[in-house]
């Protein structure tokens, strides 16, 4: 099902793109079954705690400087809102921006309100949150308990719009709708391309967008020297300059699972070209990247001159490096697409990557090009390995990472990193999205590793101290027991 | 709602993960469990998901299909598996809003468990029921009403304790060591039943041959203990202000060894021995307070659960010579508690009272300090607190959930130890902020 990006509501990536959350084989052969978008994954009996595309959408959207968010829904819901205003004011500070508290509201459904309805409470808290704060956009997301009970968010936010002035966007990001909570990115991206994104009055060519989160500006980098302007967005951004990210030369993605639907939205509705290569992590892929970009920018020659002079630049120390790991082996756990990328980093920095697992699958992207599949790329370049799906899923992580055994572990989402280090193994937790950026990020890749792996103490001190929470029985089942793969019976 | 304190039902999460060895089952959307982890637990504290919490926890992660055909097939899969996965004593099913918006029956499907002979219990906990408090009760209740038995003898010295909501109250953990350690030292057995050390179910299944149920905060605890009466003809006393510093801590033992029968010469004792050191380090950091007085604030505001604004209250105010401005109370007591709430913080010491604010709400925070007296009082109260406090000039101190400035382990602010760590951590806070 194919978004033609026109209503509020996005469509799931289920439908959208064939997106499945259980899967056990190897890289190539899920690359194989993705084609065409018919694979409907496995499921899992047993489960643990997942992620909802709430947390998706707030993230994107809590960091918006002059906006504010409502969540329409219990207290609950807003379990996440101490954790976005840490963020905000720490990248505040780190930006030299003034430090304030993210502008999140709550409506704090109760049981009543699950009976006789919410229209009204919704309604006032908009006027109410443009009274405190006077944002120049209000962004109103859903939840489970507002799904379910039928309210039309959609038809409140554009009454209020009409009585404040300023838009008020629903996000369509109801917890129960999908199993890949990415697809909370993409309703915080409809969000803004419904209500805040402007045609161009006039066109920044050297302007590129980057859709990302809120890692630091790796990317002035590789940009700089090509004369282009490297946007961020969408955390720490402001209404304004988000109404005209219809005005940039190109739109590239840190990661395509993140921005996908934003990126071929922006092509589609307002003409801004979307690179659609594998973002630039590992040298072919950057290589490949960067001359994407040098089409699409006309700054053809500028990039050759700046592969030639970075490769050379990083060549002594990543030798270093790759001589320092060789022999290690390690797993990556992360979201798909940028758990890929650094995938490709592991290998740039000689290690022997003996397995990965990606949180989903999405079997294609909205721009449909099948030379965007970042898994397709990482399998051409490095060749093939042990590849799972899992959302989340510690259980099943625990078990697989006890037999795969690996020296160093890759994980990229909060609260996992302790499942590895729980088995005594030095686990990384990848946290800055841009570190490993380009050339020179492999480098700063490889100098965070080692010196992360030179003191496994906490690792070891927690192994021997605080097992696991799970039986012998499971331990020595095959890892996929539960989506009914039985190896071992 | 701005700057929630406090989140919803289904927080009951996070006392089940205290509860040693208990396995946690969400029936309820795939968010639930991780947004309540990082509110209640990490973003407060950075408590982590201990054994059985975090990213541990079981969950059926209920979607479109459940919602539209019913969930009680999934949540039979999930149970089933988490029986041979996970590695507990006890189990507890917990409802959220998608399960009771659709009407799925956790109960029958948890009672052929039981019927089974599995420890498991259920609690309807969805999230807008209530809050996390109310959540914590649903679930403590829910052990009573399906585990525990009656008492065959009731053990003399063994006394519950019903107080800080676990992970909720940052400092749960230590302060329910404190507790224990402090009630050894008059010659009882205190049952915390969370945390450390506590002794999970087989600790639960203690709980009706107590001698004395303690509640030990202004509200939560008291459905607990009412419903221990009824049930099992418990008795139990209410202690609705956290006892810190010299002063109070030694009311409340005092109080305590006179109904349990332990108002003897050991108890004399061990509080005199404990005053001593209390009033050891008061002198030491005398000096401090004498001769700064003159520049720091002299007022203090505290933005938090109601019975730690009672019990900070009566340590600045009885043993540290400052005046209380407006409280705020941010716990939303039942309206049945609010009198005694407010009728403790009136005449603290003679002539000095405190109004309180019954609110939550960050602008009704914000317009109270503003606009209290001509210089900002000091604030104890959460991270969001931090704004304000910068915006008036006031000294902050984090206290309260949601805690983001500060990591906390076995830090108390009960008893003597309390009191004392209280005082190190403000005004350590104050000094640092002002060089």
């Amino acid at each position: 099902m194919a978004n033609t990006f026109d209503t509020a509501g996005v469509a799931i990536r289920e439908n959208r793109l064939g997106s499945i959350t259980g899967y056990c084989g190897d890289a190539q052969d899920l690359v194989g079954k993705s084609r065409g978008c018919t694979f409907a994954g496995m499921q899992r009996s047993f489960t643990q705690s997942g992620t909802c595309p709430s947390f998706c959408s707030t993230l994107q959207l809590s960091m918006v400087q002059d906006a504010a968010l409502i969540n329409h829904a219990p207290a609950g819901c807003a379990g996440d809102f101490a954790m976005f205003n840490l963020y905000n004011r720490y990248g505040q500070g780190k930006r030299k921006m003034p430090v304030s508290n993210a502008r999140l509201i709550s409506t704090n459904l109760t049981e009543h309100d699950t009976i006789f309805g919410a229209k009204q409470k919704l309604y006032d808290t908009i006027l109410e949150t443009f009274r405190r704060f006077h944002p120049k956009a209000i962004f109103v997301t859903a939840s489970c308990a507002s799904g379910i009970i039928g309210e039309d968010i959609e038809a409140t936010a554009d009454e209020a719009q009409e009585a404040i002035g300023v838009p008020v966007a629903f996000v369509n990001c109801e917890g129960f709708r999908s199993q890949v909570w990415a697809t909370g990115w993409d309703a915080a991206y409809n969000a803004i391309l419904q209500k805040i994104v402007k045609p161009p009055k006039e066109k920044h060519p050297e302007r590129i967008n980057i859709i990302t989160f809120i890692g630091e500006n790796y990317y002035s980098e590789l940009l700089g020297p090509l004369g282009l302007e490297p946007n961020l967005i969408v955390p720490f951004v402001g209404v304004d300059a988000l109404s005209r990210l219809s005005e940039a030369g190109a739109t590239a993605q840190m990661c395509p699972t993140l921005g996908t639907y934003f990126a071929a939205g922006l092509e589609k509705l307002h003409g801004v070209p979307e690179i659609k290569s594998p973002p630039p992590f590992g040298l072919p892929l950057t290589d490949r990247w960067l001359r994407e970009l040098g089409e699409v920018t006309g700054k053809q020659a500028e990039v050759e001159s700046l592969i030639k002079s970075e490769r050379e630049a990083i060549k002594d120390e990543l030798k270093v490096l790759q001589d320092r790991f060789k022999g290690l082996t390690c797993f990556v756990a992360a979201g798909p697409a940028h758990g890929h990328s650094l995938m490709a980093v592991i290998k740039e920095l000689g290690m022997d990557l003996v397995g990965g697992a990606g949180l989903h699958h999405d079997s294609a992207l909205d721009n449909g090009d099948p030379g965007a599949d970042t898994l397709d790329a990482v399998v051409k370049n490095y060749g093939n390995f042990n590849y799972s799906v899992s959302n989340k899923q510690p259980f099943e992580l625990t078990n697989l990472i006890l037999k795969l055994k690996p020296d160093v572990l890759v994980l990229r989402h909060p609260s996992m990193i302790i499942l590895g280090a729980k088995l005594g193994i030095p686990t990384i937790f990848m946290d800055d999205e841009h570190l490993g950026l380009g050339y020179r990020g492999l480098v700063r890749y490889g100098r965070k590793i080692s010196n992360w792996i030179r003191n496994p103490s906490i690792e070891r001190t927690l192994a021997r101290h605080n097992p696991p929470p799970y039986t012998r029985w499971w331990l020595e089942r095959c890892p996929h027991h539960f989506l009914g793969v039985n190896k071992d019976e | 709602m701005e700057h929630p304190r406090s989140l919803c039902a289904l927080g009951a999460q996070q006392s089940v993960a205290a509860i040693e060895r208990a396995i946690p089952i969400l029936h309820a959307g795939p968010g639930c469990g991780y947004k309540l982890h990082l509110g209640l637990g990490y973003f407060n504290g950075f408590q982590g998901g201990g054994y059985s919490g975090g990213s541990a926890i079981v969950c059926t992660n209920m979607g479109e299909k459940e919602v539209v055909f019913g969930g009680e097939d999934r949540l039979r899969s999930v149970i089933d598996g988490a029986l041979k996965v996970m590695d507990g004593d006890f189990f507890v099913v917990l409802s959220g809003c998608t399960t009771e918006l659709i009407g799925d029956d956790i109960g029958s499907v948890v009672r052929s468990y039981r019927n089974d002979g599995i420890p498991i219990v259920y609690a309807a906990t969805p999230g807008f029921k209530g809050s996390n408090l109310a959540g914590h009760e649903l679930v403590v209740s829910a052990i009573i009403d399906q585990i525990l038995e009656p008492a065959k003898q009731v053990v003399p010295g063994l006394v519950n304790v019903w107080s800080s909501v676990p992970y909720h109250d940052p400092f749960w953990a230590g302060n329910l060591l404190e507790i224990r350690r402090l009630l050894k030292g008059i010659g009882l057995e205190a049952n915390v039943l969370f945390g450390p050390d506590s002794g999970g179910i087989d600790a639960w299944k203690r709980v009706p041959s107590a001698q004395l149920n303690i509640v030990l905060a202004s509200w939560t605890g008291v459905g607990t203990a009412r419903k221990l009466g009824e049930k099992f003809g418990a008795t139990w006393f209410h202690q609705r202000t956290l006892p810190i510093g010299s002063r109070e801590t030694s009311i409340f033992l005092k109080k305590i060894a006179e109904l349990t029968g332990r108002d003897d010469r050991q108890t004399a004792e061990f509080i005199a021995r404990e005053e001593k050191i209390f009033h050891y380090y008061h002198e030491r950091s005398a000096d401090f307070f004498l001769e700064l007085r003159w520049d720091l604030p002299d007022r203090f505001s505290v933005i938090a659960d109601s019975y730690y604004v009672g019990g900070i209250a009566r340590l600045l105010v009885n043993e540290y010579g400052l005046i209380p401005a407006k409280q705020y109370i941010t716990d939303n007591p039942p309206e049945e508690f609010r009198p005694r709430i407010m009728a403790d913080l009136q005449e603290i010491a003679p002539g000095i009272s405190a109004e309180a604010v019954f609110s939550s709400d960050g602008l009704a925070i914000r317009d109270g300090l503003v606009s209290d007296g001509p210089t900002p009082p000091i604030i104890l109260g959460s991270s969001w607190d931090r704004e304000i406090a910068r915006e008036i000039g006031a000294c902050y101190c984090g206290i309260a959930a949601p805690l983001t400035d500060r990591i906390v382990s076995n830090t108390s602010y009960f008893g003597y130890q309390g009191g004392l760590r209280l005082i190190e951590d403000l005004y350590s806070s104050i000094l640092s902020g002002i060089q």
